[in-house]
């Protein structure tokens, strides 16, 4: 595909991996930010073709998994009423809450869509004026001047019947919280590259600075990721700590100040809890007061909806990159993409469900066979075998 | 895992309360009480549904080999039977329409266990209010596309529902079809070093509707691949050999796409396989459109391709065979069976790692980012 194959280009995957073995004289621990990483990582299988000690942890950073329940529940709650509309992004249909997940809803007669931009809400308020839409706002900055623009455009346009549950979440200070916590391992990050397109990077500097951390805002393409690991492990070698960019292609270091602005107008920071991590400080955006009219938390009676989170899930450990999906006991057999037990497994962008797809069963053997049967170069610095000391290489379900 | 202790904790805790494992906790969702959409998506919450309600009650020797087809010996005659029923929105769409559909999709569940499809049978219920117009444009098709296939509408029926008991028009049709007895291929014949062939271009079908449902434009557009397969099963089964059942299975990548197809199978027969991501054919518009909506294409539904597992020494002359056939041109092997990781298909991805190929589990939902 034009401006993407050559992003995914094993020939050069190999020159930036051999140019990673040559720099790296240590073991280090990078996280990658995003779930959208985290995918890519796992869908192409990057993690076997990194050489021995440069471990990737996977990172807070997808939207579904990060959403506590107690909003899924409020969602839920919202979603039964008959004269809602409820909107959402697909993956968060399969959510389960206390009580089902918005596809049962669906199937019990509730009127459930999947939109692929919050703007479609406005055409869907417009032809049903006796129903109430609801837009389920979730996301991280890359999300927000999409749905900031719905609600800006509700209020614009006197679009009544329109309302946003909003649940969106900041990276920023998911980074600092991780870096902050007791046994943290990460060393770098891949930063979030479509939430910099928005915000720009300028405000990771300070967090660069003050926990001495590289921090290099990546994409998503395979060859992103393996060249902002690169760079990260560049960084470490060499004892500096800044913050770079890699996805220069897209992004700058002011981000995209239209986006902002509306951003700002719509949205204030505030306290916000995460699924699996619990509340972290001026961590989300909330609707202003201003937009109350469209603020579905207040349109309806859901205030005394407080879910507790399951105890055993280690989502949290996981999200903060203390824990891999396989040192879960219930990965792969309690835990499925299908029944979830939590956060990480949620969405396809989640680290358990993205091992789960693509990564849970590969063991050494295989993986040597493999080699020899898959027609095609065989490149001599390039194996796809697994190391033994990777644990999730041999567990099994 | 971690330490022996963690270990002895977790089994106490799962083994401790089988039905609500984590105590108080409000999840997981282990079944649904109603169906949902994801049952008919073909995926695992399909299968589910099978193996949970349909096989304890109608359980046989046919049935039980879950294949698109069965296959009955009724006095020395082999005949393939086969059943489908189609439910699409909108009913017409570039490159067919739900009548084609229909009369295709039985064709080719019959043809893919070597069969000669002889004759249909069409169920149509209709939703009130449908105009006479697109239901003539409908049978006209049908027609079109039996005549196409070389089978024959033989019986029928007609139901008419309440506006809003039904979306403009479902039809179901049924048919059989002769196989010559030395032909044997089922999902369950699949052996460890079958090469695994790809008739052609993957995903066409499905990113067509998906593309006119959500009303995307595409550079290029994207045509449903809808195509009756069993003359080019006739050209690959006509492939000289020294021995018959050098084809051990066929099956037409449908619902779940080319992904779940092979798992199904894998599991069937017990077999692993191994993939090559950079042989698989996608189109660059659907590629294109994969990547805007989300989605991956092999999980995305064809319906004019097969998937056949040859032995190996047969493999390059039965791919010669489709390729000189016109829904075959573009055939390729994309991979083979293997001993190891049994149930399970591995693929190796274009950037030289390696992922899981796994069944969808309902229906493919979009990525929020």
């Amino acid at each position: 595909m034009k401006y993407l194959d050559e992003y995914r280009n094993g020939d050069i995957a190999a020159k930036i991996v051999a140019e990673m073995r040559r720099v790296q004289t240590r073991p280090w621990v990078l996280m990658e930010v995003c779930g959208g990483q985290t995918h890519s990582i796992v869908k192409n299988g990057l993690d076997h073709l990194l050489p021995e000690g440069v471990e990737l942890v996977h990172g807070p950073g997808c939207p579904v998994c990060v959403t506590p329940l107690e909003m899924i529940d409020k969602a839920h709650a919202i979603a039964r009423s008959p004269k809602v509309i409820f909107c959402s992004f697909g993956d968060m249909l399969r959510v389960p809450g206390s009580d089902g997940d918005l596809f049962s809803i669906k199937s019990l007669g509730g009127d459930v869509r999947i939109v692929y931009s919050p703007l479609d809400c406005l055409k869907i308020a417009r032809a049903n004026p006796e129903k109430h839409v609801v837009f389920f706002a979730i996301g991280f900055e890359t999300t927000a001047p999409a749905n900031a623009m719905l609600a800006w455009r509700a209020r614009e346009e006197q679009v009544n019947n329109l309302s946003l549950l909003v649940s969106h979440v900041l990276v920023p200070p998911a980074l600092e919280a991780i870096l902050s916590a007791t046994g943290n391992r990460v060393q770098g990050f891949l930063g979030p590259g479509h939430v910099c397109a928005v915000m720009g990077y300028s405000e990771y500097d300070p967090i660069s600075a003050r926990h001495r951390v590289p921090i290099v805002i990546t994409g998503f393409e395979p060859i992103d990721i393996l060249e902002g690991t690169l760079m990260t492990i560049k960084q470490l070698e060499e004892g500096r700590a800044t913050v770079e960019n890699q996805y220069s292609r897209i992004l700058t270091r002011q981000g995209n100040l239209p986006a902002q602005q509306l951003i700002g107008k719509v949205f204030g920071v505030g306290d916000r809890k995460w699924r699996g991590i619990g509340s972290i400080p001026m961590s989300g955006y909330h609707l202003r007061d201003e937009f109350s009219r469209h603020d579905a938390e207040k349109l309806f009676d859901v205030a005394e909806i407080a879910t507790l989170e399951p105890e055993i899930c280690i989502s949290g450990e996981i999200l903060r990159g203390l824990k891999k999906p396989h040192d879960c006991p219930a990965f792969g057999a309690l835990c499925t993409p299908q029944h979830p037990l939590g956060a990480t497994m949620v969405s396809a962008e989640g680290a358990c469900a993205a091992y789960y797809a693509y990564g849970r069963h590969l063991n050494p053997q295989g993986a040597d066979k493999l080699h020899q049967i898959v027609p095609g170069p065989v490149r001599d610095d390039v194996s796809v075998k697994p190391r033994e000391e990777r644990e999730y290489t041999h567990a099994g379900r | 895992m971690p330490a022996a202790e963690d270990d002895l904790k977790t089994e106490k805790t799962i083994a401790g309360e089988s039905l609500t494992p984590f105590g108080s906790c409000p999840i997981p969702i282990f079944d649904h009480k109603r169906i949902v959409l994801g049952h008919g998506s073909g995926g695992k919450l399909t299968a589910d549904l099978i193996d949970k309600i349909f096989l304890p009650a109608f359980r046989n020797p046919t049935l039980d080999k879950l294949d698109d087809q069965a296959v009955l010996t009724i006095r020395g005659v082999r005949l393939a039977f086969s059943t489908d029923s189609f439910v699409v929105t909108p009913i017409f769409f570039p490159g067919g329409d739900i009548g084609r559909l229909a009369i295709h999709g039985t064709v080719n569940d019959l043809a893919m266990s070597g069969a000669r499809p002889l004759y249909l049978s069409a169920a149509f219920i209709l939703e009130e209010g449908l105009a006479v117009d697109d239901l003539s444009r409908v049978v006209e098709s049908m027609r079109g596309a039996a005549a196409e296939a070389g089978v024959q509408l033989v019986t029928g029926d007609t139901k008419v529902v309440n506006r809003g008991k039904g979306d403009q028009i479902f039809i179901t049709t049924t048919g059989i079809g002769v196989i010559d007895h030395n032909i044997s291929i089922s999902a369950d014949h699949a052996r460890p070093g079958d090469k695994i062939i790809l008739s052609g271009y993957i995903g066409d079908h499905g990113m067509t509707i998906m593309s006119q449902r959500e009303g995307l434009e595409f550079e290029g557009a994207i045509e449903s691949d809808c195509a009756p397969l069993n003359g080019l099963v006739s050209a690959m089964l006509a492939t000289a050999s020294p021995t018959n059942d050098f084809i051990h299975t066929l099956r037409d990548p449908t619902r779940g796409g080319v992904a779940t197809t092979l798992n199904e199978i894998a599991k069937h027969a017990n077999v692993g396989m191994v993939l090559d991501e950079r042989t698989i054919p996608v189109r660059e518009t659907v590629k294109g459109a994969c990547e805007v909506l989300g989605l991956d294409p092999l999980y995305v539904a064809n319906e004019g391709k097969l998937l056949a597992l040859v032995v190996p020494e047969m493999a390059g002359a039965v791919l010669q065979q489709m390729r000189q056939h016109r829904l075959g041109h573009d055939a390729v092997i994309i991979g083979e069976v293997v001993e190891d990781h049994p149930g399970m298909v591995l693929m190796k991805t274009e950037i030289g790692g390696t992922r899981v190929l796994d069944v969808m589990f309902g229906e493919q939902l979009p990525r929020i980012c």
